[in-house]
């Protein structure tokens, strides 16, 4: 009688499983990938497969601000950008454990969040937007000043992170596999999040914040928690993103990049668990086909975002899940 | 203990601008008690539901519930203290079956929902709590389905269930009645009436027929103030309620 979940209507929003089914099979694939790649000698893919599961982190720690809470941050790279510098800013004082800076990356991360968050969610709408815009305009422009750290020029890593136990982050399939055991463990982290007390108050606030508040939840106290998590997160992603590329400079900061990772979402899929994955790969493998033939890329990329709109407006995943119900 | 008066404000002022929307207003609810909020369009019923829910803040004067002062906390506090409202337009959670909404307000008032780990749909006595809720309103049957594909009168009630799940000491009912046909309003009146001695309520009500058949004391609010405060037979009878507001309504009442 009073079992919950499962109902004659229609599935309920709040429930955001694994789907097993699918996603097993996918991380077989993604932990055989580095092989495959060898064995066709385009171990180069091995890279680019590591950047796709970085960006992926970020845009799904963005949708669960955004998606799942409702809270449209223009400023989401900022986070990224400090987990960033984090790792470039230790590693030039000659810090190089990943021990060490990852997790101060990741701390760093939701402490710049949480300050931003603590003014910027005082604010609705389109003012939020504009205001976390500012927030991390704020932070490009304290990077681009700071010479001793690279200034505009950015600062380039000696080496990638030391993380000991036998492994070589210097090699691209190890580094590929140490990002992708993060990305998982974040992944259903979120997901456990999701359908946990939490998730549904998150939601309750994205469906009516209003009266959230008037059946008793401290509503500005939720979303920071969820804005400084988001923030961690990316701020782990940040620290993975200046190892892929031993390199980090204020342009991981812009606004640019913030709007990226929003297309990113959109693109996938706004409130779906795995929305910022299937966004990421998208938005980076259109980028990776077309960079072949046209450096005006972003002219297809446009045009494959309008069809995305225009024929699936919830993301790639919607119509998966349209398909699914057939 | 419940205090017996449960809510007391005491000389109220709401000022916007130049406008005053509460003004002076001083009103005493007891334990136990429906009490209704009568007052023409404009009187200012709605501002003070909101002051008396946190909403608004007060411009001056002091609120006290349950013995006592009130007047800064913000809205969720006075919800764990048991005080708890319902809209005048109903605002549901609409993609969220009936469940789902119930099951929410049951979280909020049971423990923290700092938790990120364990399933919420494992906690069996919330949902349990909820779908009791559910029947109490009377929308058993309509549990599984989503908010926003029930009736008017149907999302009427899960708006008063939605409050009632929070197990309130005082349920503040802007206009429950809002919008509905006969049928939906008898329906409400019934469920407010079984309310009674579960819950102490203020109500905020144009229906007058509603009005005196559920109130114990009546409260009339007029410009901002509270004119008159009875018995349901004195509020009838009170001349400067009759002048101000009842006049032809009161005659087709007791006609």
């Amino acid at each position: 009688m009073t079992t919950p979940s499962k109902n004659d209507t229609a599935p309920s929003i709040l429930d955001h499983g694994l789907r097993l089914r699918w996603s097993v099979p996918l991380l077989i694939a993604l932990v055989l990938l580095p092989a495959i790649a060898t064995a066709l000698d385009e171990g180069f893919y091995i890279g680019v497969a590591s950047r796709i599961l970085i960006f992926a982190l970020a845009a799904t720690s963005l949708n669960l601000i955004l998606g799942f809470g409702g809270m449209v941050s223009f400023g989401h790279a900022a986070f990224v950008g400090v987990g960033a510098y984090t790792v470039g800013i230790l590693m030039q004082d000659g810090v190089d454990s990943a021990w060490i800076a990852w997790p101060a990356a990741f701390v760093l991360g939701g402490l710049f969040a949480f300050v931003i968050g603590l003014v910027s969610l005082r604010t609705q709408g389109v003012y939020f937007i504009m205001i976390t815009l500012a927030f991390a305009q704020m932070l490009f422009y304290l990077m681009v000043s700071l010479k001793a750290y690279g200034g505009e020029d950015g600062l380039s890593l000696a080496s990638r992170s030391q993380l000991g136990l036998g492994l070589d982050l210097a090699d691209d399939a190890q580094f590929y596999y140490v990002v992708l055991a993060l990305f998982v463990l974040a992944f259903v982290a979120i997901q456990r999040l999701l359908n946990a007390r939490f998730g549904h108050v998150l939601q309750g606030i994205r469906e009516n914040e209003v009266r959230m508040a008037a059946i008793g939840f401290p509503v500005y106290r939720y979303k920071l928690v969820a804005f400084t998590i988001a923030g961690a997160i990316a701020g782990l992603a940040g620290a993975l993103l200046a190892n892929q590329g031993s390199f980090v400079s204020p342009s991981l900061l812009q606004w640019s990049q913030s709007g990226m990772l929003m297309i990113m979402v959109i693109l996938g899929g706004v409130g779906h668990l795995f929305g910022g994955l299937a966004g990421a790969v998208a938005f980076l493998l259109i980028e990776e086909v077309l960079v072949a033939y046209t450096i005006h890329w972003q002219f297809g990329l446009g045009a494959v975002l309008l069809a995305v709109v225009l024929l699936a407006p919830n993301g790639l995943m919607s119509l998966w899940r349209r398909r699914a119900r057939k | 203990m419940t205090h017996p008066v449960l809510l007391r404000t005491d000389r109220l002022v709401k000022r916007f601008g130049g406008l005053v929307a509460t003004d002076h207003a001083s009103l005493s609810v007891a334990t136990g008690e429906i009490h209704a909020l009568i007052g023409p369009n404009g009187a200012g019923k709605t501002t003070l539901i909101h002051q008396l829910s946190g909403a608004l803040a007060p411009t001056s004067g002091q609120i006290h519930f349950d013995g006592r002062e009130i007047t800064g906390l913000p809205i969720h506090e006075r919800v764990h203290l048991g005080l708890v409202r319902s809209y005048q337009i109903t605002s549901v959670f609409k993609r969220l079956s009936v469940l789902d909404n119930l099951a929410l307000a049951a979280q909020a008032h049971d423990g923290s929902s700092l938790r990120f780990w364990r399933p919420a749909r494992a906690e069996r006595m919330r949902y349990e709590a909820a779908a009791a809720v559910a029947e109490r309103v009377g929308l058993g049957p309509q549990m599984h389905r989503i908010a926003g594909a029930l009736s008017h009168g149907e999302q009427r009630q899960l708006e008063v269930g939605l409050a009632l799940a929070l197990r309130p000491k005082l349920l503040l009912l802007d206009e429950p009645m809002a919008g509905m046909g006969p049928d939906e309003s008898e329906r409400m009146v019934a469920l407010l009436q079984s309310l009674r001695g579960e819950t102490t309520m203020l109500l905020v009500e144009h229906d007058m027929d509603a009005v005196f058949r559920l109130a114990d004391r009546i409260s009339t609010l007029v410009f901002g103030k509270v004119i008159a405060s009875g018995t349901p037979d004195e509020i009838r009878e009170n001349p400067e309620v009759r002048r101000a507001y009842l006049g032809d309504e009161l005659d087709e009442v007791s006609a």
